[in-house]
């Protein structure tokens, strides 16, 4: 795509010879850069089918009673948005912009196994040729909502099978993936680029990576014992055989819990690369930063249980999850205040990827804070299963990590395609954005405190009138994302305004050191670290 | 672009992954549409799916052992496979885990609450209250009716000999490839391979035994499912594991692997202590606690 424009006259030994035919180049393709393009082009393409799930989902609650489809097609739509999201969007994009960025950024020839990264990807869009699939089938997609909980997944029709191997295979995907990226940054560094001197992106990915390799194969277990309850006998789930349903919650939010983190660490390494590049200052507490996202990492393993309060569950385990929760704030906050601080006394300017990393820090912070009355046992007894949770994580995936990978699309576009992006249009999509979207989400706090559940498709008419403003916001925000394809398009195709080698004022780092559009092969030879190339040359501070 | 000696070796497009995803596409959906009761259409695209695995691999990891042949690889893509299998089996061994989880849990929480102890007394009273909790059991329905199990110190205390004495004799093989005994290196290995395949050879006894004998099936409770699916994924992986481990003996018969390159072999040795460890948390907490 970037790679169609033939305005490449880079002089560098390092022939850009990319291969010509169409499958050559990306069926089989074992480069970092393409195989990142994969990613973010499917991943986009899935942003686009989840929230058309979603658009259809504020559709039918745009106003009380039911309007346009049958609650089982609502319950379809509620589990295939959460999990085309989850699994189609966020976690590919953050992958995409590890492919692409990680070898640049470390000074690496490619991904340090670059025929497993090809598979890692190609995978996916079988994996969900299979759950979408689903859709089509005698009974529809699963209904039971993505968590799977039995014994209600377990009552669905043919396409429990089916979605149960398309989340076997995603699994796969995001092992190989991880795989690859931890042997990357640890084993392809260039010569002087010691682990704390790494950009935090980095380090977030391989904190990141880490907790993909320990929870994927859990999250594939409990899919099996749901597999085998249902097809082969067996008790894990059921009470009268000796096993419990609520089992099945334990062994799924082990996995749940630090996937969450999986979506939105990534998201801070993003944010953690653009507000000091736009405050034109170093970060502020480098190695703080770090060992925030680790201590995060280490304790989203002791937390999953604040994600079931009311499902029962003795008083010291409620105690114990509640408080363990809290802690995560600490380093959470260590964060939030060292982003400040970095724009702090900073010569700050503010290109769309700056707007939506502010943004980002605004209202991820408020989905945080939201998260801790969510962690307050009695009072989680009442928002459970409420609007106030969907409130909650929405603000902490769609203003968090959604915000983090259009922040980093916009900062990195330039080095991708070799092209500046139109900053009138990047600005007209981040402020229809960001005022659509709280349109969109803040109500949905009230409903939930007003006591509206979760995954229904009517509801009570004293819940109208924010239904009615949260639809609003949905199909605004929604169209508003038209506009980011329209100035990628743009940018890719289209923009006569070339892209310098460094892009932005205040960058630093490897990435900003090869040409734009980053050849197909960078880094052949390591390159030479000097000093004032880096941005964390001195972590003395 | 074959890149000259000494820098890393990035290899151009292949082919075998989309195979390998081919591949995969076709095994679950025909297994997925042969558990919906299409078992006509579901077979034969399983079994492609199948072949084309195995198709992929042979061709994959051919490619890779000519490379590796050819001299292509650095210390540094020796180092990125090297990690590739740790994090591959550190994977492995968080799947394990939850399937041990799911047995702790059963065992230490659930069966308890079930028999009216702790936050389960109202479970108790109103839906079983005859049940009094006891391991094994296959719940308060007695789901598959009453079974026995098996005993820890006949086949499976000799099963643990086995998987030990295997882990030993690939070690003597691993040493004296280390000196260059070739001829030592090869019967050790043959040794190690022989032992999997009698304990895969008595672990088909033993289910055997249990589904006709001591009415233990995968369907007896909470006790049937884990104690056959953590036996049985082990066994699984056994038998991986004793096919990588025959890969290796030809692979040394070829001459494949040098005192100092043998990354391979290396590899297929990490992974089958793994699975011996696995089988001694299995021996210890499925069959003797």
């Amino acid at each position: 795509m970037a790679a169609a424009n033939p305005a490449i006259h880079d002089v560098h030994d390092d022939h850009d010879h990319k291969p010509q035919g169409f499958l050559d180049r990306w069926l089989f393709t074992t480069n970092h850069k393409d195989i990142g393009t994969l990613y973010l082009v499917f991943s986009l393409t899935m942003f686009f089918i989840g929230g058309t799930m979603a658009m259809l989902i504020r559709a039918e609650l745009f106003k009380p009673g039911m309007q346009l489809m049958q609650p089982e097609f609502f319950n379809e739509m509620t589990s295939m948005h959460a999990l085309v999201m989850i699994f189609g969007a966020v976690m590919p994009a953050f992958v995409g912009l590890g492919n692409w960025m990680i070898p640049l950024q470390i000074g690496a020839p490619d991904m340090a196994l670059p025929r497993m990264n090809n598979w890692s990807f190609w995978i996916l869009p079988f994996a969900f040729l299979l759950l979408l699939s689903t859709i089509f089938m005698p009974g529809g997609g699963p209904q039971g909502g993505w968590t799977m909980y039995p014994p209600l997944a377990l009552q669905g029709g043919v396409n429990v099978a089916f979605s149960i191997f398309a989340i076997h295979l995603m699994g796969i995907s995001s092992i190989m993936g991880a795989i690859n990226i931890i042997a990357t940054i640890l084993n392809m560094r260039a010569p002087g680029m010691d682990l704390l001197k790494m950009p935090v992106f980095v380090w977030s990915w391989l904190i990141t990576a880490f907790l993909l390799i320990a929870v994927m194969p859990v999250l594939a277990g409990a899919v099996t014992m749901l597999l085998t309850d249902k097809f082969f006998g067996t008790s894990f789930f059921h009470a009268a055989g000796g096993g419990d349903p609520v089992m099945y919650q334990h062994i799924f939010w082990f996995f749940g819990h630090p996937e969450v983190y999986i979506m939105i660490l990534p998201a801070f390494g993003i944010i953690s690369e653009i507000i000091p590049t736009f405050s034109r200052k170093p970060i502020f507490g480098y190695q703080a930063m770090v060992y925030a996202i680790a201590s995060i990492a280490f304790l989203s393993f002791i937390v999953w249980a604040h994600h079931m309060f009311s499902v029962g569950m003795p008083l010291g385990g409620e105690l114990f999850f509640m408080y363990a929760t809290m802690l995560i704030a600490i380093p959470t906050g260590v964060k939030v205040f060292n982003w400040i601080s970095t724009m702090w006394g900073g010569a700050m300017t503010f290109e769309t990827p700056m707007l939506f990393a502010i943004a980002f820090v605004v209202l991820f912070t408020i989905g945080g804070f939201s998260g801790v009355m969510c962690a307050i046992v009695p009072a989680d007894f009442q928002y459970q299963d409420s609007y106030f949770v969907v409130a909650h994580f929405h603000y902490v995936l769609v203003t968090g990590a959604v915000f983090a990978i259009m922040a980093s699309a916009y900062y990195w576009l330039p080095k991708w395609s070799g092209h500046m992006y139109s900053e009138t249009w990047g600005k007209i999509h981040f402020w229809s954005s960001v005022i659509s979207v709280n349109v969109l989400f803040f109500p949905q706090h009230f409903l939930g405190l007003a006591g509206m559940p979760r995954r229904i498709p009517d509801y009570n008419v004293a819940f109208a009138d924010f239904n009615m403003i949260s639809s609003i916001g949905g199909f605004w925000f929604g169209a508003s994302q038209l506009i980011f394809v329209g100035v990628i398009i743009h940018c890719v195709y289209f923009s006569k305004q070339k892209a310098t080698t460094q892009v932005w004022e205040g960058a630093r780092g490897l990435e900003w050191t090869v040409p734009s559009p980053a050849p197909h092969h960078t880094f052949s030879t390591p390159p030479v670290l000097k000093p004032g190339m880096l941005a964390h040359d001195d972590v003395s501070h | 672009m074959a890149q000259t000696q000494g820098a890393y070796y990035v290899p151009h497009g292949s082919h075998w992954p989309i195979v390998g995803s081919l591949g995969l596409f076709g095994t679950v959906s025909g297994a997925a549409m042969w558990l919906n009761d299409s078992p006509g259409v579901g077979k034969p695209i399983m079994a492609v799916g199948i072949a084309l695995l195995v198709v992929m691999m042979l061709g994959w990891f051919g490619t890779v052992i000519r490379e590796s042949v050819g001299g292509l690889y650095n210390k540094q893509v020796d180092v990125s496979f090297r990690m590739g299998m740790i994090w591959f089996i550190f994977s492995e061994v968080m799947f394990f885990a939850a399937f041990f989880g799911a047995l702790f849990y059963a065992r230490e929480l659930v069966v308890p609450w079930l028999g009216g102890s702790g936050k389960g007394a109202m479970t108790n009273y109103f839906l079983w209250p005859e049940y009094t909790a006891a391991w094994p059991t296959n719940g308060p329905d007695d789901i598959g009716g009453s079974f026995q199990t098996m005993t820890p110190w006949g086949i499976p205390l000799l099963n643990t000999l086995l998987l030990l004495t295997s882990g030993v004799t690939l070690t003597i093989s691993h040493h004296a490839l280390r000196a260059g005994h070739r001829g030592r290196t090869i019967a050790f290995l043959a040794l190690t391979v022989l032992l999997g395949v009698i304990f895969l050879g008595f672990q088909i006894y033993e289910y055997a035994h249990a589904y006709g004998h001591l009415n233990l099936t995968l369907g007896s409770g909470i006790y049937g499912s884990t104690f056959f699916m953590l036996t049985g994924f082990h066994g699984l992986h056994v038998t991986l594991g004793a096919i990588m481990l025959t890969v290796i003996l030809f692979r040394c018969m070829k001459g494949h692997f040098t005192r100092d390159n043998h990354f391979g072999y290396e590899a297929v040795a990490w992974y089958w202590h793994f699975v011996d460890v696995v089988w001694l948390g299995l021996f210890l907490f499925v069959y003797v606690l």
